[in-house]
């Protein structure tokens, strides 16, 4: 059980690095009480030594698919939250498309509920926009703010009605509150199972255009600029998103925006040569995911896009599916990535090729996430490993290699493109609430043993 | 190679090995003198162990000139099969070939099964209707089973792309795609190169242009692999909206197009059709002036109809040709229809001969 | 590895010239007579049979060729698959005196397929064999009506036909497999 009370927990000699304030040096890190504590503040019950390692606050995630209630063959609370401490995130804002959908506060509760019991890492609930996530009537947001809800979005589906989407904005802003859209127009993305260019052709398979994507995020902005709302972009994937964003910012629009580890490493081609890469069509299911893995300037876009700060942050779109979802025609399949147990990995492979500095890649999943949707209102210090902040925290390897193998996840989606792949950055452990949530089984520690 | 997207070396990569051809063996002749006679006991210089490496036949994509070549051949022995009194060999006794359809499909579905039982295969027949198919059992499943009930060959034909690939993945069975959404129908292909062989002789060189629903057209796509292959220069005739997206049909500001090794995009008909050596034009589904694609079915039939002036533009010894059925008044004029009607049925003797080939060549002992 | 030379491209015309009498012998004349050469050597044998009886009964005799590899017994087994040739048997055989033509009896396996495959063609009167070798190991009630030389061989010896249109020379050739 969690018997922080009282308890203290040093990781002595890691390389620390908190984007928040701009640390990157070797030093002890203490936690007392569940909170960061200044040095020395406490004779330590438990000593993790950190040498040779990377220490950082624990991973916000942005935009994951806990999938409960109503989809739990997928994924429960438990299993994702388990999925979440594995992949070194200590908070999950959790999207409401669950069945029922978060439109209410009894399924917001139940939400809340079993993340606390699962006792893993914190879930920041995302309220629906619309009613049951229907495009037509927007959902009861003040209930949904009170209930715990710290953000907007009916994500899976996009606000497909402009007047809809208007008015959303402006009474979100009435709460304080950002509306994540999912942005994709329907009419040109429909029936579109991944994106139009020459590997769709080759495979004989419907896409959708970029511009499915772009236009409805140009549709936003200006909507968002029309408003003064604010406006968080879910899951960037294509170079004219970038610039418009880039653009609508110099402008003074009040706009944050994501990227997924999935695309900022893969291509469309990912669906033509499978993981293994095969010379013949793969057909890879688990390479479906919306929006679609696009060409490599794209990927590259976003990627620059990410370094030069106009995508803020990292946020993974976990999406678990099962195998009866996947294991069928590529126009059948469901699209979704489980990414939680990748991510840091993934976005660590952009450190070692040298598109992004490592703080940066930090940053992009702790500080960068907390600040575009102002988390720290609702968990104060969160993002940070700053005294006082909550005693959240990953240990890692930087070079550790690793080979992706998703029968081994936490989580019960196994739908990964990346199984087989080399990966080089690992997970030791993860800390939350001041309790080890997950580790690797490989700790050095002293004093009392944690629940691992 | 060119700059742009990185995709396309990959593409291109592909064809040119078929372009290269993948073994250095040459034409059949009789053996030269100098190559060992093979030991009696088989039956002398006529037997090479045929160079048969397709475990499945699901597109032409990886098919060398001198496979397709060796298919063709081999459908000229099983023409003469055809056209014997007693058209019936024992060749394939004892294996079974399972039709699995799950699109509906007189036409190929009964010639698969011709070929099966003229080389004495057992064929069953499972169609999407009343059949567990129905019921929701997955593709894989079906498959599943019917591997467990011993079926050694298995024909799917499938309205989405990609669905052989699923079903190949999943068992030891061979598997022959008979169509799958747009993406390929390379029996259909076998059989058009089948057709034209017979009546131009050698293809490399020749112009083959192909009017139409190119885009949502799997006969188009594996005749272009095949034809490329053997040496043909293809010309796509199509409006922009009925191109396939990155050839001929630009998705974005940034991306290039895909060029093919000896494919050109000829938007103007006169153009496309002059001198050409075959002119196959493709079924125009109503369904596409539906979605928008079109503006009226009338407008179409104007610029891109197959009509007597226009097949004159042709060469004089022009094949006309079109999978079938056929939309008179719409892509081809009912004169022209006619004179491609006599083509349309050799096609059909030409479709269970090269059917019958490719069960021969693929058909392996149960679960060997 | 030995080669030996059983009969000589001399040694083989006779065989051919005197083969093509014993069957215009036991046809009595070459009316109602077609040959049928099995793929591949038969098929030149065939054609030189059919040339020489006409030379001298001045009648011209239809010659065939059958592919037998569907009929074949061992299909199933084999794994690779025989290269196919087209048969060309424009002549009815129909209540005809057909004789089918084969460079070597070994087994007779290759004869019983081609009985089968004849029978898709139609119903001859009768149906004889010639071969020119004939080296023994049958494994079928099968025997040769006309043979150019009854060569005993071993299981492990290997007879070569060799001949002008196939080969570019004539000669038998029994050859021995030195195993490794």
């Amino acid at each position: 059980m969690n018997a922080q009370a009282g308890k203290a927990l040093l990781i002595r000699g890691a390389r620390l690095i908190d984007p928040a304030r701009g640390i990157d040096a070797v030093q002890d890190l203490l936690f007392v009480d569940g909170r960061v504590a200044t040095a020395g503040a406490a004779q330590p019950d438990q000593i993790i030594d950190g040498s040779g390692l990377v220490v950082a606050p624990g991973l916000v995630d942005l935009h994951c698919h806990l999938r409960e209630p109503g989809q739990e063959y997928r994924e429960t609370i438990e299993s994702g939250l388990d999925a979440a401490a594995h992949g070194g995130f200590t908070t999950v804002c959790a999207m409401p498309n669950t069945d029922p959908a978060m439109d209410n506060r009894s399924v917001v509760e139940y939400v809340l509920r079993a993340a606390r019991a699962s006792a893993r890492a914190r879930v920041l609930p995302i309220g629906a926009i619309t009613a049951g996530r229907a495009g037509k009537q927007l959902a009861e947001m003040s209930e949904l703010a009170d209930a715990g809800c710290v953000a907007f979005s009916d994500d899976g589906s996009p606000v497909a009605d402009a007047e809809i989407m208007r008015r959303a904005l402006e009474y979100a802003t009435g709460l304080d509150l950002p509306i994540i859209d999912h942005c994709e127009d329907s009419s040109l993305a429909r029936d579109g199972v991944m994106h139009e260019g020459w590997v769709s052709t080759r495979l004989g398979l419907k896409g959708q255009p970029a511009a499915a994507e772009e236009a409805m995020v140009a549709r936003d902005l200006q909507l968002a600029e029309l408003t003064g709302g604010r406006i968080h972009i879910a899951h960037v994937s294509t170079a004219g998103s970038v610039d418009l964003i880039r653009a609508a910012r110099a402008r003074g629009v009040w706009v944050s925006a994501e990227v997924t580890p999935h695309h900022l490493t893969l291509t469309d081609e990912a669906v033509l040569y499978g993981p293994g890469g095969t010379t013949v069509p793969a057909y890879d299911t688990n390479s479906r995911v919306n929006p679609p893995l696009r060409p490599e300037n794209d990927r590259d876009a976003c990627l620059r896009g990410l370094a030069d700060g106009t995508i803020d942050c990292v946020a993974t779109d976990h999406a678990p599916h099962a195998t009866t979802d996947k294991q069928v025609e590529f126009d059948d399949a469901a699209p979704g990535i489980t990414g939680l147990e990748t991510a840091l990995a993934l976005v660590l492979e952009r450190v070692h090729d040298g598109s992004l500095t490592l703080m940066r890649a930090i940053e992009s999943l702790t500080a960068s996430p907390v600040r575009a949707l102002a988390l720290d209102r609702f968990a104060p210090g969160i993002g940070s490993l700053a005294p006082g902040s909550p005693a959240d925290a990953v240990l890692f390897d930087p070079d550790e290699r690793w080979t992706v193998d998703p029968r081994t996840f936490a989580s019960r989606g196994k739908n990964s493109p990346f199984a087989g792949r080399e990966l080089r950055g690992r997970v030791i452990a993860t800390v939350f609430n001041g309790t080890i949530s997950y580790s690797a089984g490989r700790l050095v520690t002293a004093g009392p043993s944690a629940r691992s | 190679m060119n700059g742009g997207s990185g995709l396309r070396p990959a593409a291109l990569h592909l064809v040119e090995t078929n372009h290269s051809g993948r073994s250095s063996a040459t034409d059949r002749t009789p053996a030269a003198p100098a190559s060992p006679p093979a030991p009696e006991g088989r039956r002398g210089a006529g037997v090479e162990a045929a160079r048969w490496q397709h475990r499945h036949v699901l597109d032409l994509d990886d098919f060398g000139r001198d496979e397709i070549m060796h298919v063709l051949e081999t459908a000229d022995a099983m023409r003469e099969v055809l056209a014997r009194d007693v058209p019936r060999v024992p060749a394939l006794r004892g294996t079974t070939v399972a039709t699995l359809f799950y699109e509906a499909s007189t036409r190929t579905r009964a010639s698969f099964e011709l070929a099966g039982k003229v080389l004495g295969a057992d064929v069953i027949n499972v169609s999407s209707s009343g059949s567990s198919v129905e019921k929701g059992e997955s593709l894989v499943d079906t498959v599943r089973t019917l591997q467990a009930l011993g079926v050694n060959v298995v024909v799917i034909r499938h309205k989405s792309s990609g669905a052989p690939y699923l079903a190949a993945a999943h068992t030891t069975a061979a598997v022959i795609n008979g169509g799958d959404g747009w993406h390929a129908h390379p029996t259909q292909a076998l059989l058009d190169l089948y057709t034209m062989r017979s009546h131009l002789g050698e293809i490399r060189g020749r112009k083959v242009t192909i009017v139409g629903d190119i885009a949502h057209s799997r006969v188009a796509r594996s005749d272009i692999w095949g034809l490329t292959t053997l040496g043909a220069e293809v010309v796509l005739c199509a409006p922009p909206t009925l191109l396939p997206a990155g050839l001929g049909r630009r998705v974005s500001s940034e991306q290039e197009e895909v060029s093919l090794p000896g494919v050109t995009i000829e938007p103007q008909i006169e153009r496309a059709l002059k001198g050409a050596d075959v002119v196959m034009t493709l079924r125009l589904q109503r369904e596409r002036q539906q979605a928008g694609l079109l503006p009226s079915l009338r407008e179409y039939s104007r610029r891109y109809e197959i009509t007597s002036e226009r097949v004159a533009l042709a060469a004089p010894h022009a094949l006309v040709m079109h999978p079938g059925p056929m939309n008179e008044g719409v892509e081809i004029a009912a004169d022209v229809a006619v004179s491609a009607q006599s083509h349309i049925e050799e096609q059909v003797t030409n479709g269970v001969a090269v059917r019958m080939a490719l069960l021969y060549l693929m058909s392996r002992e149960s679960g060997a | 590895m030995t080669d030996r030379t059983l009969m000589s491209a001399d040694d083989i015309r006779r065989a051919s010239v005197r083969i093509a009498h014993e069957i215009v012998e036991e046809t009595r004349g070459a009316g109602n007579l077609v040959l049928v050469g099995i793929q591949t050597r038969g098929v030149p044998l065939a054609q030189r049979i059919a040339a020489a009886i006409s030379n001298f009964e001045s009648v011209p005799v239809p010659v065939g060729s059958l592919d037998i590899s569907l009929h074949r017994d061992d299909l199933a087994r084999r794994g690779v698959r025989p290269r196919l040739h087209r048969s060309e048997l424009s002549a009815s055989v129909t209540d005809m005196s057909v004789v089918l033509v084969d460079d070597v009896l070994y087994t007779g396996r290759t004869i019983r397929a081609a009985l089968d495959a004849l029978n898709d063609y139609g119903r001859p009167r009768r149906i004889l064999l010639a071969v020119l070798v004939d080296r023994g190991h049958r494994e079928l009630p099968i025997r040769a009506d006309f043979v150019g030389k009854n060569i005993p061989t071993r299981a492990e010896e290997q007879v070569h036909v060799l001949l002008t249109e196939t080969d570019g020379r004539d000669e038998v050739l029994v050859h021995l497999q030195e195993k490794i």
